[in-house]
Parts: C-alpha cells; structure tokens; sequence
C-alpha cells in the first residue's frame, strides 16, 4: 500500500455528508492545510453543482421520470439512484420513492438492517434497499466524487476516518465499518461526532485551546443536527505536563433535531391558517416548514424583527392568485422552539415517555419528549458517579451533587446557528450550577456548525498519524452477555438472566479484554444466540463481573449475538466449551470472539442485525 | 480594402512616394517587382493591418436559459413576469413578491459573487484619474473638460467577480425552463 498523501475525514450524517481533507505534504505539527471536497451532485435534472454538504438522501426514480441523460454524474456509472440535493428535492414531492435518515434505521435494533427495506412506505414496484446498502451508496458516492477530483491519489489510498454518533451500539458500527469495506476502503477508522466536533475546535484555534481549558475541565459537547441529538463529555486531565483529553461519557441515541423545531412550527402555522378556513395539503405543509426554517432562524438571530411573512407559493402557474400567505412572530417562535424544545427546568427533570401503543406502526424509534434540555439532564444526572470511579477524575464533582458539572460547552449541530438556542441551553445548565453553588460553565466558541464534524475527522486523521493532541476515548459502554439461571421454573416467570461481563468500560483501539474465567458450551454446527448487554454507567465493572440485578437505567438490552461453530473435523452435535472474548479493532469496532479452552481457534460472534420482534 | 482605382492627382502623388520608396526600401522594391511580374505581392509588407472591425457577437444561450430556469425554479420569476398583475391587491402582489424576492436573491448568492464597483457610499464625492475604466463608471450630466473628473457618486455599481453556474449534462434540453408538472 502506498503513503497516503491526503488525511480524510467524511462526516456520514443523517441529514447531511461532507468530505474534509488535510494535505500531509503541506501540513507540519499544528499548522495545517485544510480543505472541504465540494461534491458535484444533481441539483437539477441534467443540472450538475459542487456542494459542500451531500444530504444523505437517495431517490429511486421510476424508469420514465427522467429524460435520458439527466442523470448524467462527472464520473462515469448506471447512475440509476438519485443522491443528493436533487434526490431531496423530488422526495419532498414522490415521497414513496425517497429513502432519508437511514443512519437511523442503521441502529434501529427492531428492524433487519441488511433486508431491503427502505423506503418503508415505498410500493411494491420500486426496489427498495437496506439501511447498510444505502449507507454505502453514501460512501460510494462519496468515493467517485472524490476520486474524479483527486485522479492520482484514489480515496482508498488515503488516510481516512468516518464518523458516527457517539450513541451507536456495536452492530451499528459494526455495520458502517461494513458499509466502508465493501466501497474499497481499508484504511480508516471510525470516530465519534462529537469527539469529533472538540477535535475542530481544537485545530481551529491554532494551538490556543491549551490556554482557553484548564486541567478538571469537564467539557459538555452538545451536538444538534437536523435529526438527532448527541451528548458527549470530556475531562481535561494532566499527563506528564501536557494537557490530555479523555471522552469519559455519551449519551443515548436521541431521535430528536432541527427537523422536529420546522415541523413544528409548520404545525402551528397551519392551525392559523385553518382558522381562517384554509385546509393544507401535505405538499403546502412541507412548504410551510421550508418558510418556517428561514423565519425562525431569522427571529431568534434577529431582535429588531418582530414578525414574517411566510408564503407558502402556489404549485401552478398562477403565483400571485393562488399563494397563501401567513405570519410567523417572535412570540410564537419563543414559545415553539424555545419552550417546547429548550424549556427551562430543574436539573432533576426527566423525559417524559408517553406509553407506546400496542401494536406501533414499523418506523424510527422518535424521541417521546421534544425537550432537549430535560434529556441533557437526564445524561448528566446519571453520569453523577463517573467523577467519583475515573482515574484522574476524582474531586472534579463537589460532595452532594446531583448531576455531573460541565465546566464548559461546546455546542455543533446546524441547530445553533440561532445563537439564542445555545444561549438558552448555557442558561438553563448554569441555572444548574447555580442551584449547587458551582460556577458557571463558559461557551467554547469557533466551530462550523456545518463542517466542524468533517473538519475533525480529518484533522483526527492527520494526528494519528503523528504528532497532535488525541482524545482518549475507549468504549463508552460496558458489555455483558445474558445467563439464564438454573432454577425451578416459576409459572407465568421468565427465567431469570444474569449478565457476565465481557468488555470492560473504557477499552482502546487495538486492545483485548482478558479471558474470562466462565465457560459456555456450543454446540458444534447450531447456531447459539445469547443476549447482549451495555451500560453506559457502570464503569467498575471488570471482565467476570456478574450482576444478578439492576436497575433499567443502569443496563440497556441490545440485539442479540449469534454464533455457529462450524464442524471442521467436529462430530456434529458436539459440546464445546469456549470462553468469550472481546476486543476493539484498529478500526474502532467491538470484536466479539468464542475461544475454546485448547488450541489456538477463534470464532467470531456475529451481532444479530436481522432485528427481532421482541425488542 | 480601400478604392483600387484612386484619381489622376492622388495616383501623381503615389508615383512619387512609390518612386522614393523603390529607391530606398530593398524589400518594398523586390516586392513591387513581383507584382510587376505578376506574382502577387508578398504577405509580410502587405500595408500595415487595418484596425479590426468592431464585431458583435451573439452570447450563447445556454447559459441565459440555465439562469432565467434557475431564478424561475427557485423563485418563480417567470410565472411573476408572466402574470398580469393589475388584477391584484398590493398585498397579494406583495406575498407574492416575497416568494420572488427570497428565490432570486438565493440564486444570487449561490452563483454569483457580487461587490461594488466603488467602495464609497452613495452621495459622496468622488474623483476619476485619467485612464479610468469607462465601462465600470458611467459618466452623466455636466460632461465636459479633461480628466480628472469630479462628481456625486450616485450608484456605486455591482461587479460579478466570481460566477458559478450548474454544469449541464449534453444533450439537456435547456428551453425547458419550468418543467409541466403532473400529479399521479
């Protein structure tokens, strides 16, 4: 394999994916040379554009939709899916043939990840993808746009890192590492977004962020897209004289963004309409939402604009007769956005879970509580103990708290374009403090809301591969896997489970977790399914650890794991004791492997991403 | 080319010239020669080049009707135009006007890279140096006398210093600036 030349960084996002490349040739310690890729993409038919930002939309057009030629790309291909700012625009019209958000039914545990099942709504006709095909046809695509700008230096030869959010579960990862191999890709790793995120704040500031945290920072990265919410904390400690920066929580997976603000507001938007006897298409709904993006992003950077118009434009011809106009006020933005997504609460709030109906509809599994701020205090409350179990940690929270302090923020998402929204989340945290007589926390200020993730990775890219600060992260999560207990069978009881634990909290790129001492029997040629555990919250807990209780907030039950041993040899139906193993690849997935008490095999364990029912 | 055949005064006067210049310029002599022996005159002394015609050329209309679909696409500027709009009340014009307003502005800043061509705000005075650029300051009202010029700056101009239109893939039909639309 050839050096690279190019350090990469592709933020695969949900709404959004951006390229960002640093040129190790004309880079040297902290002075770097950085650029964005623009990717040429379909803005019109037969109408070609560079964009910084790809939206992670695919549009399956029907054979007759498009004249011969309009789906013409720079590179050459069958090119017979839309991607792109063109796919999002025909999708908002042909919702049946638009496939969005598929990163998040890449971790939707419910459903078959590798079965062609996008877009759900989709007819009979059109042939649908799977969430893992999809996010590769991100990167493939991703991948030409590359390589036709860059002919001599193919984007497989280079340096690259992928980011996910910090919430994604092993399988999940598993499967964008997947989705990263089958485009050509060897040589990347995956980063977490909001690591990310620090990461370009870190190189934006030229070397100056040493002087703006301090050793005990923690450090909250708040990170709100357009379709999902990430939670990541950081502590500054102090190693050997330098400053070291270790990733010490994530949160959970929030289906909650930007999105969700448009939506409503188009809602409420639509309630004044229908007052005044105006019924809206769907069509005229989405419009709306366009309209109320603008505006809101408007009001809440504006003070001297109390009110907008909104036009929701006609579909024909006649524009001037058959618009519809409405208005959109700060008051109604204020009590929308900023009430309904940042209400000011008490650090002992928590979201609210409406009962979910008996038989729910297949679909995204969409936060219940729109506050964004009452799921921040859930995450920091019950990171409380993290202060008291991290090497390096202990002291950083007073006696008595009852949530994890943040000492500064970093806020990234296109949701904080509207400054006032951070302001308010920054108000709301140090009402907190305050209420515990801790000081406030303060803003780190200077990333691309856009880019910054992209930036990141790359510049994370570029000090792997030398010198530079690195984030110290691990797992977030401990792993366990169930044991059902022997015990007499109690009528109308599931037998009781154990976890085992078999990856400790905290574990590096490139290290394996010791045996434990526990023995599973497989049988030779079956497959064998055990259930599969994580914690974000028990960080004691070593290899051999096995909790006979615990609390629904401490442990989180994950898709199962499966593993069949092949014959090779074996009679068939025969036992083999085997111990389970784990380890992180250099690439930063979970390795889960099954290793008999002799001889030197090894067999993978498989994460079960068909979905299950249960779940 | 000028008139071959010029008059009996001015061909006296040719003769002349042409005598003197026989006499001390070899080449134009070794030409005339050829001409006389009827080979044509040689290029290289063919009289000094006349100053080239102004030509007007015709823009190709590839890229006028990729923008004029590009500012209806995003902000309906043709169905505007194209309605009559004595029929309406200021108001509906107006809402209309700002689904116009938003687009074409946004087709704007996508593609071009608009600047001022004078950097002095508007009412200010302003001096022009001899040699200024006649096509980015119009002159008007009290034209007279020589350079340096001094005046009011009433508009101060836009300059497109950077244009970034879509690529076109061969073959589409660009006339289709609004595409009929029907729903199935």
């Amino acid at each position: 394999m050839t050096e690279p030349r190019f350090a990469v960084g592709i933020d695969l996002g949900t709404t959004h994916c951006a390229l960002s490349f640093v040129d190790l040739a004309a880079s040297d310690g902290e002075q770097v040379a950085q650029q964005v890729l623009g990717i040429p993409q379909l803005v019109a038919p037969g109408s070609v554009e560079d964009r910084a930002l790809l939206p992670s939309f695919v549009y399956l057009p029907h054979p007759d939709e498009f004249a011969p030629g309009d789906l013409t790309l720079p590179w050459p291909g069958d090119h017979a899916l839309v991607a792109g700012e063109l796919a999002r625009e025909r999708g908002a019209q042909t919702p049946i043939r638009l496939i969005s958000s598929a990163k998040s039914w890449l971790c939707h545990p419910g459903v078959d990840r590798r079965g062609a099942i996008l877009p759900v709504d989709a007819p009979p006709e059109v042939t649908r993808l799977s969430p893992l095909a999809v996010s590769a046809h991100y990167l493939a695509y991703i991948r030409d746009a590359w390589d036709h700008a860059h002919p001599a230096t193919p984007l497989a030869e280079q340096a690259v890192t992928i980011t996910i959010p910090a919430s994604f579960d092993p399988a999940a990862r598993e499967l964008t590492a997947e989705a990263a191999r089958s485009v050509g890709l060897s040589d990347f790793t995956l980063l977490e977004e909001p690591q990310s995120a620090l990461y370009s704040w870190i190189q934006g500031s030229g070397g100056q962020w040493r002087d703006q945290v301090r050793v005990r920072d923690v450090i909250l990265v708040v990170d709100l897209g357009g379709g999902t919410a990430d939670f990541s904390l950081m502590y500054v400690a102090e190693r050997d004289g330098a400053l070291e920066l270790n990733r010490v929580a994530v949160g959970d997976h929030i289906l909650l963004g930007g999105d969700n603000m448009d939506l409503a507001l188009a809602h409420g938007a639509a309630a004044k309409l229908a007052a005044q006897g105006t019924r809206l298409e769907p069509w005229q709904l989405r419009a709306l939402a366009h309209g109320c993006r603008g505006a809101k992003e408007r009001l809440l950077g504006d003070e001297a604009v109390d009110t907008l118009p909104i036009v929701v434009p006609s579909r024909g011809s006649r524009l001037i007769g058959g618009s519809l106009r409405t208005e959109l006020t700060r008051d109604e933005v204020t009590t929308t956005v900023q009430e309904g997504f940042f209400p000011r609460v008490e650090a002992s709030a928590r979201p609210m879970g409406r009962p979910r109906a008996g038989l729910s509809q297949l679909g995204l599994p969409y936060a219940q509580d729109a506050a964004v701020t009452r799921h921040l205090a859930a995450f920091l409350q019950r990171q409380t103990q993290a202060a008291g179990e991290l090497a390096g940690m202990e002291g950083a929270l007073p006696e008595g708290a009852s949530f994890l302090h943040p000492t500064a923020v970093l806020f990234n998402g296109g949701v904080f374009k509207s400054s006032v929204l951070a302001d308010r989340v920054l108000e709301v945290l140090n009402g907190w403090l305050a209420a515990e007589g801790a000081p406030a926390a303060r803003r780190l200020e200077g990333v691309d809301l856009d880019l910054a993730v992209s930036r990141g990775a790359a510049y994370y890219s570029y000090v792997r591969r030398g010198t530079g600060v690195r984030i110290r992260g691990g797992t977030a999560c401990a792993y366990y896997v169930g044991i059902e207990s022997s015990m007499p069978a109690v009528p109308g009881m599931a037998p009781p489970v154990s976890a085992l634990c078999i990856a400790p909290f905290g574990m590096e790129e490139g290290t394996s977790a010791q045996l434990p001492t526990q023995q599973f029997g497989l049988v030779v040629g079956e497959p064998v399914h055990f259930r599969f555990f994580s914690s974000s919250v028990r960080r004691q807990d070593q290899v051999g650890t096995l909790l006979d209780y615990w609390s629904d907030d401490e442990i989180q039950e994950l898709a199962e794991i499966e593993i069949t041993l092949p014959a090779e040899g074996r009679p068939p139906g025969e036992m083999v004791p085997v111990q389970l193993h784990a380890a992180v690849t250099e690439t930063g997935t979970l390795l889960l492997e099954a290793v008999p008490g002799s001889g030197e095999e090894r067999w993978r364990l498989e994460y079960d991403v068909r979905g299950t029912t249960e779940t | 080319m000028t008139d071959s055949t010029p008059p009996f005064i001015a061909r006296t006067f040719i003769a002349f010239g042409v005598f003197f210049r026989f006499i001390f310029d070899p080449a134009f002599a070794g030409a005339v020669q050829q001409v006389r022996s009827g080979e044509g005159p040689v290029p290289e002394i063919a009289p000094p080049e006349p100053k080239p015609a102004p030509t007007l050329k015709q823009a190709p209309p590839d890229s006028a009707l990729q923008l004029l679909g590009l500012l209806q696409q995003k902000g309906r500027l043709v169905d505007f135009l194209q309605e009559e709009v004595s029929a309406f009340s200021d108001e509906q014009v107006g809402a209309a006007a700002r689904v116009v307003h938003e687009g074409c502005r946004q087709v704007l800043v996508e593609h071009f890279t608009l600047e001022p061509v004078r950097e002095e705000s508007e009412g200010s005075r302003v001096t022009l140096q001899k040699g200024f650029d006649a096509s980015a300051v119009r002159l008007v009202g009290n034209v007279v006398g020589e350079p340096p010029f001094s005046g009011t700056l009433t508009h101060r101009g836009w300059r497109v210093n950077d244009l970034r239109l879509p690529k076109i893939a061969s073959g589409h039909d660009t006339h289709i600036v609004a595409s009929a639309e029907v729903e199935l």
